[in-house]
């Protein structure tokens, strides 16, 4: 099979995450490309969650539709997802909590007696998903000699019992088909966020603080988890006011901080993003976005906050807004944006959502482009130390605490070069042209990169043009259909001529986006670039390929 | 070893007679002090808020944050955490820190970090013109509240004794001398500390007269004893007539959350670490 998908899904606390992750490494073992496309409720209990494991020959970042496997815990995840059954798909179920009635014709049931395993071997109900997982494995002609590697990785406790319960679940079925192993080089698999937080840390990120928040609650789990290996200090503390503070308190002593939230967060960290305007001191902000307003959908996807960091905070100042499309770029552009805020010393925000934070994906480091710590403009020790040295670029030299003979100032309100407060007019107007200046500095060097990427066929006349996690479903649907894909993957400064570049000739653009407005369309229409119609989608669930395909084949006929 | 000089070209702007004056001579005369003894100027670093007490940073050459209103302890606990040889000291007001910044007092004092919080407690907003503030009594006539105000003060050092403070003190802007002798004696303070100083705002609230007359110095008090800390914290509770103790109120030796927390740094190759983690994401 070129490519398939299997849904695994059950209640909150089933342990389908865990199950999925074993099932991806199951398959990356047989050198096949992953995508898991996650899906829970904001519960800890109960619910329905389930994952969809998509495999293919080729690189992924999105889901399908339709599945191949579906493998079923309870009676919900067969009545939810049954639609999603094609002729050939085969049920996997345990029949004394699945009922399989009105099935598509041609599905093959095969029941697995996992509740009754489950008892004869006096395991915990969480191991049904070893059961599955097992059954699953040899449905699909999968060798245990592949499962039982994998699992003696993937699981820690109990994992005798774990072995057990997966062979009963196992030798409980016959195989149905073969999922042959391919010839290729297997690659890491990496939730975006982890990915984002190697670019971090490659770029010599120091101290990561964040208050917990989905989808980037990810990020601060990785970091705490990394924090031996890599030297890092990672703080919890009492909200994302405090979160931002501190990181500018660590810039301060030239200590490179990052912070992780999502909308909400975002609001408290609003005053904190202005200051460091002001102050200029350096910090990138992790901004994982989810359906608002308020509170909104949790645990789910949106990209409805384009408008909001590009506008946050009080005042005009320069900032740096990435959005990353997979877990390449996710590493890729966050050690960018480390690297530029420290040589600009301003915000840098990268702007994620819940797909590309917690999508799982297959990293191909080779392929992310090189991330580096940059060097910094050091203060050369020469004359009495100003941090707000007016300069031509409007980048003052950096010194930090502690620096022998030296003050170091920095203010919220308007200051003079040393970093004294002033309400002077002309050193007002000096000093705010001064930190705009940086803005002319920093889009003559971002001018230097690929910051809006095509893809699909470059030739055709209609094109998709889309942002962050949209990449990798665009780029499917428009390799189907034949299109173009545009995707700027710096957001701010707006890459305007690249941009330009990148939609000449093209008669019919779509913009695909998960908002209800389109805010890239709206914001790249002053500069000229017009969509001709848009496909928007705000339920809080990404696009799937065939979903995408769909829509977009009614738009270029 | 010369003396240093702490002046810096900044205009004072602070109304004559205002108390903060005697909180900016106490606290050059202790850095001096700090640094005849040996304490490089370089490692203090002055962190403040927005108010009238803020101005202090740029009326001393030393390194300072001027950070915004209710957020003087987070930078100062950045700043801490990542250099913990620093001497970090912040600056707030009353409506700063007990107002709009009070999770972080509270959060500051749980972990025990090691900085030095001083309170330019006078209990009225002085910069925004005259509003009540958390710690000004019950009734008091501000532009925001012209019938007075109607909800009692809170107690900032018994919510602080609460929230594990290891060093809480209160002084007054007429005691110059005994907020020398405080002010030395928190930064030295190994862990969170905390001094209140009654900073009299002769424009919007003079209470020069009345703190004369019912200020005490401590004496024979136990400050290692909680409950004897607690019983003086309560004597006053910033709102009734009572006699007002300053002095070391309490004091405790504890781990600080930058030695519970920090490792020393390690300095890896980053790249290699990377690899090994992709490998085992096999």
């Amino acid at each position: 099979m070129k490519e398939f998908s299997i849904l695994i899904g059950g209640k909150a606390g089933f342990g389908i995450d865990k199950a999925s992750s074993i099932i991806a490494r199951i398959l990356n073992q047989l050198n096949y490309r992953i995508y898991i496309y996650r899906d829970y409720p904001s519960l800890i209990r109960g619910g329905h969650t389930f994952s969809i494991i998509r495999a293919s020959t080729d690189k992924i970042a999105t889901h399908r539709e339709k599945i191949d496997f579906l493998l079923a815990l309870n009676q919900d995840t067969l009545n939810f997802h049954k639609n999603r059954l094609k002729d050939s798909s085969l049920l996997l179920y345990d029949p004394e909590a699945v009922k399989p009635d009105n099935l598509p014709a041609n599905t093959k049931t095969i029941p697995v007696s996992i509740s009754k395993i489950i008892k004869e071997e006096s395991a915990s109900e969480i191991m049904r998903n070893t059961c599955i997982v097992g059954s699953f494995c040899k449905s699909a002609g999968v060798t245990w000699e592949i499962l039982e590697t994998v699992l003696k990785k993937a699981i820690g406790k109990d994992i005798d019992l774990n072995l057990k319960i997966a062979r009963r679940g196992f030798d409980a079925i016959n195989e149905q088909l073969k999922i042959e192993p391919l010839n290729q080089q297997n690659l890491p698999i990496l939730a975006g966020n982890e990915a984002l937080g190697l670019g971090l840390i490659k770029a010599g990120l120091g101290s990561y603080i964040a208050y917990p928040m989905t989808p980037s609650s990810g990020i601060l789990h990785f970091m705490a988890d990394m924090a031996e290996d890599f030297g890092l200090t990672v703080i919890h503390p009492e909200s994302e006011i405090s979160v931002i503070l501190m990181a500018l308190g660590f810039a301060y002593a030239g200590e490179k901080a990052a912070v992780g939230t999502s909308g909400g967060g975002f609001c408290l960290m609003n005053e904190g993003l202005s200051f460091a305007a002001m102050a200029e001191l350096p910090v990138v902000i992790v901004m994982g976005q989810r359906p608002g307003p308020s509170t909104g959908l949790p645990t789910y996807t949106s990209q409805t906050e384009l408008n909001f960091v590009i506008n946050a905070g009080q005042g005009e100042f320069p900032r740096l807004v990435v959005a990353p499309g997979d877990a390449e770029e996710a590493y890729y552009w966050s050690a960018m944006a480390l690297n530029i805020a420290w040589k600009y010393q301003i915000p840098a925000i990268i702007l994620t959502d819940k797909t590309l934070a917690e999508g799982i994906y297959n990293f191909d480091l080779s392929s992310a482009g090189e991330a580096k710590e940059e060097p910094l403009p050091l203060w050369n020790g020469n004359a009495g130390y100003k941090r707000y040295l007016v300069s031509e670029t409007g980048v003052s030299p950096l010194a930090f605490v502690p620096k022998k003979d030296s003050v170091i100032k920095i203010n919220s309100y308007e200051h003079d070069e040393s970093g004294i407060t002033t309400e002077d007019a002309a050193i007002t107007k000096t000093m705010q042209e001064k930190r705009l200046r940086k803005k002319e500095y920093l889009m003559q060097e971002l001018d230097k990169y690929s910051l809006v990427k095509v893809y699909g066929k470059k030739e055709a006349d209609s094109a998709i043009i889309c942002w962050g996690s949209n990449k990798g479903v665009c780029i499917e649907a428009a390799e189907i259909l034949g299109l173009k894909v545009v995707m700027p993957a710096v957001l701010w400064p707006l890459p305007v001529k690249q941009l330009q570049d990148a939609v000449r000739g093209v008669k019919n653009l779509i913009c695909v986006e998960n908002n209800a407005t389109g805010q890239l369309a709206e914001l790249i229409k002053p500069y000229g670039v017009n969509v001709n119609s848009r496909v928007l989608k705000c339920d809080g669930r990404p696009f799937s390929v065939d979903e995408l395909e769909k829509k977009l084949r009614n738009l270029i006929k | 070893m010369s003396e240093i000089n702490l002046n810096t070209y900044a205009q004072n702007t602070w109304c004559p007679g205002c108390g903060n004056f005697a909180i900016l001579n106490a606290i050059k005369t202790v850095l001096k002090s700090l640094a005849e003894e040996g304490l490089p100027m370089e490692n203090v670093v002055l962190v403040s808020g927005i108010g009238c007490h803020a101005k202090i940073v740029d009326y001393i050459n030393a390194n300072s944050f001027y950070s915004i209103h209710g957020r003087v302890v987070p930078p100062a606990e950045g700043i801490k955490l990542s250099n913990p040889n620093l001497k970090v000291i912040g600056f707030a007001g009353d409506g700063d820190a007990y107002g709009e910044g009070i999770e972080h007092l509270i959060f500051a004092a749980k972990r025990n970090i090691d900085i030095t919080m001083i309170i330019h407690n006078n209990r009225v907003y002085g910069l925004t013109t005259g509003q009540y503030t958390p710690t000004s009594p019950l009734g008091f006539k501000g532009r925001s509240t012209p019938q007075g105000v109607r909800e009692a003060p809170i107690n900032p050092l018994e919510v602080m004794l609460s929230s594990g403070a290891t060093f809480l003190a209160r002084g007054t802007s007429h005691g110059i001398e005994g907020l020398k002798k405080i002010f030395k004696e928190a930064i030295a303070h190994k862990g969170f500390s905390l001094v209140d100083v009654l900073q009299v705002c002769v424009t919007y609230f003079n209470m020069y007269e009345y703190y004369d007359k019912k200020v005490y110095e401590l004496q024979g008090h136990n400050s290692a004893d909680y409950n004897a800390a607690l019983a003086k914290i309560r004597e006053w509770d910033y709102n009734n007539d009572a006699p007002i103790a300053l002095g070391v109120l309490y004091k405790k030796e504890a781990p600080t959350f930058e030695e519970r927390f920090l490792k020393p740094k390690v300095s890896t190759d980053r790249q290699a670490k990377i690899n090994q983690f992709l490998k085992e994401a096999m």
